[in-house]
């Protein structure tokens, strides 16, 4: 209930900043044997893993292995699609967020996503940023100007685009469009971002310009990437888990989870290692 | 390996074929153009100030057509009263909620068929449920909602194209922001849909405008004195001023006529023309 | 859905009288249509073979026509060409039908008594040459869409194996289209059979069993029009008009049902 509660209070812009030194690791996730199906096809079983606040950490595997899936978990996405059957309990900051116990609605206030494709609306800057804060209720001018600069400075955006936030959003470059979507989800004020692969359809300048803007992020939320990139993962996450599908009649499982640096260095599982040196995958 | 002799036959079918297509290609271009030239050509003279700021004398031999646009204006703007909310509804909800099933389908099915339903047919049913049944009477009232019914399908058929082209990354980005399906449509698909569903429904009201079995026994009538003041009022409209002119009016006046015809063709392609043009340009803006 | 039951119901009930009085299959095989006359004579027969004589005369100019036009633009017409030729079909179909029977008096009117030195030319004939002009854009366009949705490779496959232009077309396009441009012909009948006003200007209007193509016809749709406006409503004349207009809403959403349910198939196919 604190949890809620704060974020409430941070969803209207109320000064939180003292009240988050006491407040108990803050958009962290649990993860206890969760499944995942699309119909008959089990697509992911038996994930158990924490995620902890404020650190960035990455989910690799070879491609259909789940972890756009097992990401889509976290801010319950995977209602959108239907025929989807998910299992085992998922907690945020102690509280149940999987079936019932929550309003997908307002989960996703609080964990925000960046797609793989930069996908802002058919709209100005500045409306696409005030998006999520007009959902909330938010309508006062100088509180969304103000919401607006923060979240544009948090993304790297706002120098380049201060003088121009009426311009419509598809005149920016793809990577500035990749970058005005992670500020449009920071401005929700949320606890944590999703971000499935953000860079993968962009150039390696704003690949750059988007794996700094996360290293400046994680000290405001917790960071959940997806990437392909073996290198990008190394660079910028604290933890990895490492997912593997090693038959298609077989769901997808949790390989290993750990320190990014022992990961990389001096993994457990032999199938690990051989991933990240590009054995197969 | 292919012999000489049947390579030169195949060319010679390839030649003929595209002759023989071709020719059926410019048989069609041939009609559209002297349909527009000779509507042009016949109706151009008539057409000045005065035709369109005059009414009808002397059984419509003379004077001009103003009532007769009006009229045609005032149902057209009821029917787009009534089909647009109607059907851009209906559109959302079959594309956006209505559950994947038979049902559906059957809706759809029910939906293009009710496209192919005769005008004239329309025009029994407006009769007898607008007119008699829901004692509304002759009047544009009840042209316009028979018309809506006519034009029903247009405007669903475009609302769910345009909602169909919006990219289910942008869905899902609105989603992930914690905004409801509700305000997701209203807020993102329904603004980037606008222009496909404007330019779909222009198309189909200005179809609507060249009708006229649907308002034979609706409302139209041969001549009125004045022009309509009410939505119950009966009225004068392009196409039935044609139909009568031709069919009722000993030594119709071929001028004026025409020029009526010349109106009604030009009015409806200007629409369609300037509506289409819209959307491109939209598109162009907006590239996914 | 509502409003498509609502029309038959309308229809249906309006009809009842008729039916009770008169007796469906009396009046569909009636040959006399006299409603004026004391007792009024209601046989249908002339309307329906007035109906299917233009319609059919219709097809067999807006067919060949239509189809051609449609796999031309398809196959053998590109970039701006291929616009401009789209553009001109959807002009063609906006054309309200009013403006196509004032056309068809203006010209064809004469055109068919001087050739054929008829002393009329309001004829079967005059009517189906308007409506299979007017039933052009339906078949075009929906063949091509029917055409166009034929996948790319399959066409790139027949072309590998040495095949000509037009001998793709015929051997492979043309026939993986085949239901979709059958549905357009469908589709372009319902079309020609549910017209009416410029019919009802062109075709002369007697209602007898024609014996050649240069006779007047009285179609289903021109009776109903031509006669609603002067019958007593709830009167027996105007029961027997909605049926005439319940024959019409059967043959043609059972025409429109059957294309319907044949582009569905077809679109199914091709998408993977
Ligand atoms: N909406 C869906 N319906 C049915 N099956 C799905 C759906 N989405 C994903 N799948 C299946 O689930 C499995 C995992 O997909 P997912 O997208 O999570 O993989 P991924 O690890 O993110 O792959 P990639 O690296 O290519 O993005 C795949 O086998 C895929 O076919
Ligand atoms: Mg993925």
């Amino acid at each position: 209930m604190v949890t809620l509660a704060a974020a409430d209070a941070r969803a209207h812009g109320a000064p939180v900043a003292a009240e988050q030194e006491d407040l108990p690791a803050e958009g962290s996730f649990s993860l206890r044997d969760v499944s995942v199906a699309y119909g008959r096809d089990r697509v992911i079983e038996g994930v158990s893993m924490d995620i902890p606040p404020h650190a960035v950490t990455a989910l690799i595997g070879p491609s259909g292995c789940g972890k756009s899936t097992l990401l889509r978990c976290l801010n319950r996405m995977n209602d959108e699609l239907g025929n989807v059957r998910v299992g085992g309990h998922i907690t945020l900051d102690g509280q149940d967020i999987t079936g019932k116990a929550i309003d997908p609605v307002d989960l996703r206030m609080r964990v925000g996503q960046v797609f793989q494709r930069p996908n802002p609306f058919p709209m100005t800057i500045f409306d696409n940023v005030v998006y999520g804060p007009r959902t909330q209720g938010i309508r006062g001018r100088d509180e969304l100007q103000a919401l607006v600069e923060e979240s544009l400075r948090s993304a790297a955006l706002w120098e380049e685009v201060k003088k121009s936030l009426k311009k419509h959003a598809f005149e920016l470059s793809g990577g500035q469009q990749q970058r005005l979507c992670i500020a449009r989800a920071l401005a929700t004020k949320p606890e944590v971002i999703l971000m499935d692969e953000p860079a993968s359809a962009l150039d390696p300048i704003s690949t750059q310009q988007i794996e700094d803007t996360i290293a400046s992020l994680k000290d405001d939320v917790t960071i959940v990437i997806v990437t392909h990139n073996m290198q990008q993962a190394a660079r910028i996450s604290d933890r990895t888990a490492f997912m593997l599908r090693e038959s298609l009649e077989e769901p997808a499982h949790l390989i290993e989870v750990g320190e990014t640096r022992k990961m990389f260095t001096n993994p457990d599982d032999a199938r690990t290692e051989s991933y990240i040196t590009g054995r197969f995958g | 390996m292919m012999t000489p002799s049947r390579r030169r036959k195949a060319r010679i079918a390839e030649t003929t074929a595209r002759m023989l297509l071709g020719s059926m290609a410019l048989i069609v271009v041939g009609i559209a153009l002297f349909v527009v030239g000779y509507i042009v050509y016949r109706g151009a003279g008539a057409l000045d100030w005065q035709f369109l700021t005059d009414v009808p004398r002397n059984r419509g031999r003379e004077g001009g057509i103003f009532p007769v646009v009006i009229g045609t204006v005032w149902v057209v703007g009821g029917t787009a009263a009534f089909a647009l909310p109607v059907g851009i509804l209906a559109g959302v909800y079959l594309s956006e909620y209505a559950p994947k099933g038979f049902a559906t389908r059957a809706v759809r099915l029910a939906i293009t068929n009710m496209a192919g339903v005769p005008s004239i047919v329309y025009g029994l049913f407006g009769l007898a449920a607008f007119v008699l049944l829901a004692g509304i009477g002759r009047s544009i009232l009840a042209a316009a909602l028979t018309l809506a019914c006519m034009t029903l399908p247009v405007v669903i058929t475009a609302t769910e194209e345009a909602l169909r082209q919006i990219p289910q990354d942008l869905r899902q980005a609105s989603l992930a922001l914690g905004a409801t399906k509700f305000r997701m449509i209203r807020t993102v698909v329904l603004p980037a849909a606008a222009p496909g569903i404007i330019t779909g429904s222009i198309l189909g009201l200005a179809r609507a405008a060249g009708e006229t079995a649907p308002i034979l026994f609706t409302g139209a009538v041969f001549q009125m004195r004045r022009i309509p003041d009410s939505p119950l009022s009966q009225f004068m409209a392009l196409p039935y001023h044609i139909y009568t002119q031709v069919t009722s009016v000993p030594e119709w006046n071929p001028d004026l006529v025409w020029g009526t015809a010349l109106v009604l063709v030009g009015g409806v392609s200007l629409v369609s023309v300037a509506a289409a043009t819209w959307r491109a340009f939209q598109r162009r803006k907006i590239a996914w | 859905m509502v409003i498509l039951a609502a029309i038959a119901l309308f229809l249906a009930i309006n009809a009842i009288r008729a039916l009770r009085e008169a007796g469906l299959d009396t009046m569909l095989s009636g040959t006399l249509w006299y409603p004026t006359s004391d007792p009024g004579k209601f046989g249908m027969l002339p309307l329906v073979l007035g109906s299917l004589l233009v319609t059919g005369i219709a097809l067999l100019v807006s067919i060949p026509v239509g189809v051609g036009a449609a796999v031309y633009i398809s196959e053998f017409s590109r970039g701006a060409v291929k616009d401009v030729l789209k553009s001109i079909i959807e002009f063609m179909a906006a054309v309200p039908s009013v403006v196509y029977g004032l056309i068809g008096v203006a010209v064809l009117i004469p055109l068919v008594k001087d050739v054929f030195s008829l002393p009329s030319g309001l004829t079967a004939l005059t009517g189906g040459l308007i409506l299979g002009v007017m039933s052009i854009p339906t078949i075009v366009s929906i063949s091509e869409d029917a055409l166009h949705a034929v996948p790319m490779d399959l066409r790139q496959g027949s072309a590998a194996l040495g095949n000509t232009r037009w001998q793709t077309t015929f051997k492979v396009t043309v026939p993986s289209a085949g239901s979709g441009i059958f549905a357009a012909m469908m589709l372009g009948l319902g079309r020609a059979i549910g017209e009416t006003i410029a019919v009802l200007m062109l075709t002369g209007n007697a209602a007898v069993i024609p014996d050649s193509v240069f006779e007047s016809v009285r179609t289903m749709t021109g009776t109903i029009a031509a006669e609603m406006g002067e019958v007593v409503q709830g009167g027996l004349h105007y029961s027997v008009l909605f049926t005439v207009g319940l024959v019409l809403f059967v043959i043609t959403f059972g025409v429109n049902l059957a294309a319907d349910l044949v582009l569905e198939r077809q679109r199914k196919r091709w998408r993977r």
